[in-house]
């Protein structure tokens, strides 16, 4: 019976095309060969976590997705929709995909409601009303709405990442990007910031997270995709890649990990 | 034993609180800090206030006590006699209009004055914040209107005034107005040109501000000037004022056009990554998140550089324009009044000064109100 039920699953997911796209995918910054052959696809729905030692091409790659950088070769499509210089189509793409940065990257000069309600007002030309009611209905969820009226400088690092996941999410995206949200918190504040994004990740958004909380990937991850010198090298599901490794470069990345836990 | 002990030294009363020894804190104790710390410092201190209190006392005497403030009928023999001991403040007294208007006809000497009392209106009200939205605009462009039908005339019973008998303070007021509120915009675009990833519109605006810059005003106001009307087709003949005063634009559009670009690059990159990311456009961007935090951040170069142009429209006087202090210099060549410059510059420095200043102390205001989101 169960295995009726997955295959139906499984069936549904092969059917409906990828939310994501990246076929033989490269990229070089100058000489340096940053992505080589990068091929990945994500399913509507799928959560995937992308690990790997710095300077291995994971932010890159994500940043590649909604062409905050531009990759040289291959093909990435969205959505099925192609990115290229077609400017129509990246609007078309970046409406529907979401980003939270390391850095947060709030607007300081607006207030937390306006960060959350500047898109969709603009972009998305809905009402103030009803962008800001949806907005507050948001910051409700990451669990800061008392704090709508205030600048992101007033706030601490692990309130302003929630605001920013909020902000991305008042677009009403169909796939969420995350370049490291919690490498630049205090050990203290990753807890609210992951909650926030198991909460997320337990509505069936899509997600590609780059992180390196491993406790994270093991809890929600449908795959995890490690990388190393701008390939990915080994990919499945958490619990099979993180206890049999089949690389030496993952057992070692493993085992820094897990030291500096 | 040594637990009673503690115990009841913990019962001794607090201490009252008592003010700091008067020789610490207040004036006296500023005075102690900064001006009388060590002999060497007292005797600076003494030498230094003997001198102001000098000059202080000769400045008052000259200004002031010893001074003529009017005379009959240009008789300045009463000011020579005190050449050097008062000042000869009748000079402004006589010359306060010329200096003011220029040689724009005396009777209609109320069109210029109501013109000057419009400039600072403007500049009043589009101080203040409460009126900082898109009607503004509309204003500046009605009172801009409004002043240029009260200097022309020609119009509604005015008469006719031209533009060469137009002089004074209201020539600069016009320059640095039309000039500022025209070139700020310009060099936003110019700025954002710079940055711009089309190499066309990148190469105009880099070769637009190395060639307005590397030359000096004068020479570019001379060009309007002079070879400007060779290349016109004959009979026809624009304005020397208008001339002069594309010429102040395109020259401080130059300058503002670095400033507002030393903001746009101090910005972080995630600044507008995240604007990307959103969907923004553009000009949504540009609009709502670069150029916002870019202004706030370069309030002191962009004050800085539009007082420094405020003044420059004083070199107009080479092309032959009656500006503030052109009326001023030329308002002592008269025979009669040859000799009284010092206080004719000293007034027409401190008509320079005020609006200086004004613009100075209301930019600190603005930065600090502008940037309160920066503090925690």
């Amino acid at each position: 019976m169960s295995e009726t039920l997955d295959h139906i699953a499984s069936a549904a997911r092969v059917d409906a095309p990828p939310a994501i796209m990246l076929d033989k995918v490269n990229k070089w910054f100058g000489a340096l060969h940053v992505l080589r052959d990068v091929s990945l696809n994500v399913a509507l729905g799928e959560r995937v976590v992308v690990c790997g030692p710095s300077g291995s091409g994971k932010s890159t790659m994500i940043r590649c997705i909604n062409r905050l950088e531009t990759h040289q070769e291959g093909k990435i499509l969205v959505n099925g929709i192609e990115l290229s210089d077609d400017l129509k189509a990246l609007d078309d793409i970046r409406r529907e995909v979401g980003m939270v940065f390391q850095s947060f990257n709030l607007f300081p000069h607006l207030t937390i409601l306006e960060n959350c309600t500047l898109a969709p007002i603009w972009v998305r030309r809905m009402p103030k009303k009803e962008a800001e009611e949806l907005a507050m209905e948001y910051l409700t969820r990451v669990r800061i709405p008392e704090q709508a009226k205030k600048y992101p400088g007033q706030l601490s690092g692990g309130q302003q990442q929630r605001v920013a996941i909020a902000r991305a999410l008042c677009m009403k995206p169909k796939i969420m990007l995350f370049d490291e949200p919690t490498s630049a918190l205090d050990p203290e504040m990753i807890k609210e910031v992951l909650d926030t994004m198991v909460s997320l990740a337990e509505t069936g958004m899509t997600m590609i997270c780059v992180t390196h909380e491993m406790g994270f990937a093991r809890q929600v991850a449908d795959r995890v995709v490690f990388m190393d010198r701008g390939e990915i090298v080994e990919m499945g599901a958490p619990n099979h890649l993180f206890e049999n490794p089949q690389t030496e470069r993952l057992k070692t990345f493993l085992s820094q990990i897990l030291r500096g836990h | 034993m040594s637990d009673i002990t503690l115990n009841a030294s913990a019962k001794v009363a607090e201490a009252a609180p008592r003010s700091a020894p008067i020789s610490q804190v207040g004036f006296v104790g500023w005075m102690r800090a900064n001006l009388f710390s060590g002999w060497l410092s007292t005797a600076v201190t003494l030498l230094l206030a003997y001198l102001i209190v000098r000059w202080a006392i000769g400045f008052v005497d000259w200004a002031f006590i010893n001074a003529v403030w009017s005379v009959p009928n240009n008789q300045t023999q009463a000011c020579r006699d005190l050449r050097g001991t008062g000042a000869c403040w009748a000079v402004i007294t006589e010359k306060h209009r010329f200096i003011l208007f220029g040689t724009y006809p005396y009777e209609e000497h109320w069109r210029p004055a109501l013109c000057i009392a419009l400039f600072v209106g403007l500049y009043i009200v589009s101080a203040m914040r409460r009126f900082w939205r898109k009607e503004l605009a509309l204003i500046w462009v009605g009172v801009l209107t409004l002043i240029g039908v009260l200097m022309w005339g020609g119009v509604l019973g005015l008469t006719y005034v031209p533009q060469e008998r137009w002089g004074g303070l209201v020539i600069t007021l016009i320059l640095a107005t039309f000039g500022l509120a025209l070139a700020f915009p310009l060099a936003i675009l110019v700025a954002l040109g710079r940055r711009s990833k089309l190499p066309a519109i990148k190469a105009l605006c880099v070769i637009y501000v190395e060639l307005i810059r590397g030359v000096p005003l004068i020479s570019l106001l001379f060009m309007a000037s002079v070879m400007f009307p060779l290349f016109l087709p004959e009979g026809m003949n624009i304005d020397k004022l208008l001339r002069a005063q594309i010429a102040i634009i395109l020259f401080a559009g130059a300058y503002l056009a670095e400033v507002v670009r030393g903001g746009l690059q101090s910005l972080s990159k995630g600044q507008y990554e995240a604007a990307d990311a959103l969907g923004l456009s553009y000009w949504q961007k540009t609009g709502f998140i670069i150029l916002p935090q870019a202004l706030r951040l370069v309030i002191p170069p962009l004050v800085n550089t539009f007082i420094g142009f405020f003044k420059d429209t004083s070199l107009v006087l080479i092309i032959g324009i009656f500006d503030l202090l052109t009326a001023g210099k030329t308002a002592i060549i008269e025979p009669a009044w040859q000799g009284f410059g010092i206080e004719v510059y000293l007034t027409v420095g401190a008509i320079y000064f005020i609006f200086c200043f004004a613009m100075s102390k209301y930019s600190q205001g603005l930065e600090a109100e502008l940037n309160r989101h920066r503090a925690r």
